[in-house]
This record gives C-alpha cells, sequence and structure tokens, in this order.
C-alpha cells in the first residue's frame, strides 16, 4: 500500500523570481536617471586638480564643457608651442581658429538653452592639472570678449585630515 | 473542448535583460563629476574703465602674485601655500583694527544689524607659466578663508553653519562677508591707488 510513502523526498519550492526583474529595473531607473552620457569622447588627457571648497554645479544640463590638456593622439591640434590642446564639442581646435571657434561655441551653447536660462548657463573649465595659465587665461579672455561670465574650475575632491 | 489555460511566460530572461542594461549605466555613469569652483569672471570692457578709477587705498589691497615656479608672494612676503589662507583670513577680517589692514565700512544688513563690512580686495596675479593646479590650490586658500570666516559669522548670528542656514541667512552672510578677488592684469597700486 503506498500508504507509508518514504518521506524526504519532497522537493524544494521553486522560489518565485517574478519580483527579482522588478527590483533590478528599480535599479535601471536609478541609473538611468542619475548618468549623464559624455557627450563628447575625450581627446586630451584631463586629471583635475584637488580641491577642498568646491561646490556642486546647480544643473547639469546648465553646463558646457571646454576641456584643456595634453593631447591624447599626436596629431591632434595644438596651441604653440605645440604642447597643448583645447577641446570645444568633440574636437581639438587650430590656434589661428581659437577666436572664432571659442566664440561660435559659446553662441550655439546659450542658442541650444531656452532665453530665461541663458545667463544661468555655467562654461566649466575642465583643465588638466599640470597645464600651464597662458592656455587657461587665452580661453578665459575670450569668454570675458563674448559674455561668457559664469565659469567653473572643475577639481575633484580633496581627501582632508 | 475544454478551456485552454494560458501557459505562463518564462520571465526568466527579463532579469537578464535588465542586468546587462543595468550594468551598462553602471559602467557609463559618472556621479557627480559636475563640482568644483565657481568664479564670475568680470564684466567686458565698458565696465572696465570705471573700475579701475575707483580709488582703493593700498591698505585695502592684498597682492597676492604667483610666479612661473608656482612660489607665492604676498604683499612682497614669500609664503607658502599653507599659510596663504590664515594670510587671508586675518586680511578679510582684520580682527584688531590694524590700520595697515583693510578698513571697513559699517553696513546695515537684514538679519545682522549692523555690521563692519571689510573692504579688503584680493588682488591675484599670476604668470603665465603658473601651472594650474597651483592657480586653483591658491583660490581654493582664498576660498576656504572666506568659507570660514562666512561660518564664524553664521554661527554667531545664527547660531548654525553656513551651509545650514536659509537662503536669506546665507545672503545676509555673503553680504557680511563678500568675496572679492580682482584678477585684472597687474596694475601698479603704489602709485595709483593711494592718491
Amino acid at each position: 500500500m503506498s500508504r507509508f510513502r518514504k518521506e524526504g523526498k519532497k522537493e524544494t519550492p521553486e522560489l518565485n523570481m517574478g519580483s527579482m526583474s522588478d527590483i533590478i529595473f528599480m535599479f535601471l531607473f536609478f541609473f538611468m536617471v542619475i548618468t549623464t552620457m559624455r557627450e563628447a569622447s575625450l581627446k586630451v588627457h584631463f586629471t583635475p586638480p584637488k580641491a577642498t571648497e568646491i561646490q556642486k554645479l546647480e544643473k547639469k544640463s546648465l553646463v558646457a564643457n571646454i576641456y584643456i590638456g595634453a593631447p591624447i593622439n599626436k596629431n591632434e591640434n595644438t596651441l604653440p608651442p605645440g604642447e597643448v590642446s583645447v577641446q570645444l564639442n568633440d574636437q581639438t581646435i587650430k590656434s589661428e581658429d581659437l577666436v572664432r571657434d571659442v566664440r561660435e561655441f559659446i553662441g550655439t551653447e546659450k542658442e541650444s538653452r531656452d532665453a530665461q536660462d541663458r545667463d544661468r548657463l555655467t562654461f566649466s573649465l575642465k583643465v588638466d592639472q599640470d597645464v600651464q595659465m597662458r592656455y587657461v587665461n587665452t580661453i578665459k579672455q575670450e569668454l570675458r570678449k563674448n559674455n561668457a561670465l559664469k565659469i567653473n574650475y572643475a577639481a575633484g575632491k580633496k581627501v582632508t585630515n | 473542448m475544454s478551456k485552454r489555460k494560458t501557459p505562463g511566460l518564462n520571465t526568466g530572461a527579463m532579469s537578464d535583460i535588465s542586468f546587462l542594461l543595468l550594468t551598462f549605466f553602471l559602467l557609463t555613469s559618472s556621479i557627480n563629476t559636475e563640482q568644483g569652483i565657481p568664479r564670475k569672471l568680470p564684466p567686458p570692457k565698458a565696465d572696465d574703465a570705471k573700475e579701475q578709477k575707483v580709488d582703493i587705498n593700498k591698505r585695502n589691497v592684498l597682492n597676492v602674485l604667483v610666479n612661473f615656479r608656482d612660489e607665492i608672494s604676498v604683499n612682497g612676503d614669500v609664503i607658502l601655500i599653507t599659510d596663504l589662507k590664515s594670510r587671508a583670513k586675518e586680511f578679510f577680517a582684520n580682527p584688531a583694527n590694524d590700520p595697515n589692514l583693510p578698513e571697513k565700512v559699517s553696513k546695515p544688513i537684514d538679519g545682522i544689524g549692523d555690521f563692519q563690512v571689510s573692504k579688503g580686495v584680493v588682488s591675484l596675479t599670476n604668470d603665465q607659466g603658473t601651472s594650474y593646479n597651483m592657480y586653483v590650490q591658491v583660490q581654493n586658500e582664498l576660498q576656504r578663508a572666506v568659507n570660514e570666516l562666512r561660518d564664524e559669522t553664521a554661527l554667531q548670528y545664527f547660531g548654525k553653519k553656513y551651509e545650514a542656514l536659509d537662503s536669506a541667512a546665507q545672503r545676509a552672510v555673503t553680504t557680511a562677508i563678500p568675496m572679492s578677488i580682482s584678477e585684472a592684469p597687474p596694475i601698479d597700486y603704489g602709485s595709483n591707488g593711494a592718491q
């Protein structure tokens, strides 16, 4: 008779995996929301200097980046005497076009924002820590001439003891 | 015919797909890269001429020079970057009303009352060959001096640190301790300023 069936052969019940994907989706949305895609691939080496008094910029959509640093590829355009490149959008600029390119860059960046946001547009100078100030000064002068006065010196957080 | 049950969908692969997406976003995301030291450039040209006419007394100027070897001089003394903060702080605060340190003007401020606002201006001049790192360090130390003074003022009048204040109180503290850095090209304050 099967009445005295051997016990202990019970199978472990399967785990319900249905909510797993919900959890993963939650993670996914979290990262999708906080993430910002790097619009341009970097053409220059950029190690930000470290500072303690840094502030977060209020809105990522109101930031335009200017990269200054040593070029990664040897055949990039450089500023004289030829060790440092300036990258706007996705290309490095030629020294003879510098004035025009910076002006155009500021113009297009301002135009792509709403009228009320234009004054809040910040130009973030992402400058490698080994770059000499002469290049930064040139860019700052151009920004000033074109009335792009809100700038930011990108810096990493220094761990204080 | 009997009613057939709809077979359950196999959702096992769903989590695989979402995992894939998750890893993609994990790898491409960069959290909080937009941080740094915010600054305002002076408006171009026209206003410039006016600005230079303003009589700046010698005692109200802290001349910070950084040369191409990243050495710092403050009003003629060569100092280390670690001493810059205390120098700047002393300059802005002028606690003993030293006649060689900046004058103060009494100014009514909402929420604080009459406050002795310093007229001090830091004039920052850097060499073309100064490294960007040193430039940022100098800016950082000056900012640190001002932030510490703001914290002290905020604690004194509002009982909280500057960061914890609401925006109206923050504005009051900012008015009390202004951050004035001038980065105009080098000017000879000795002959121009004290007329």
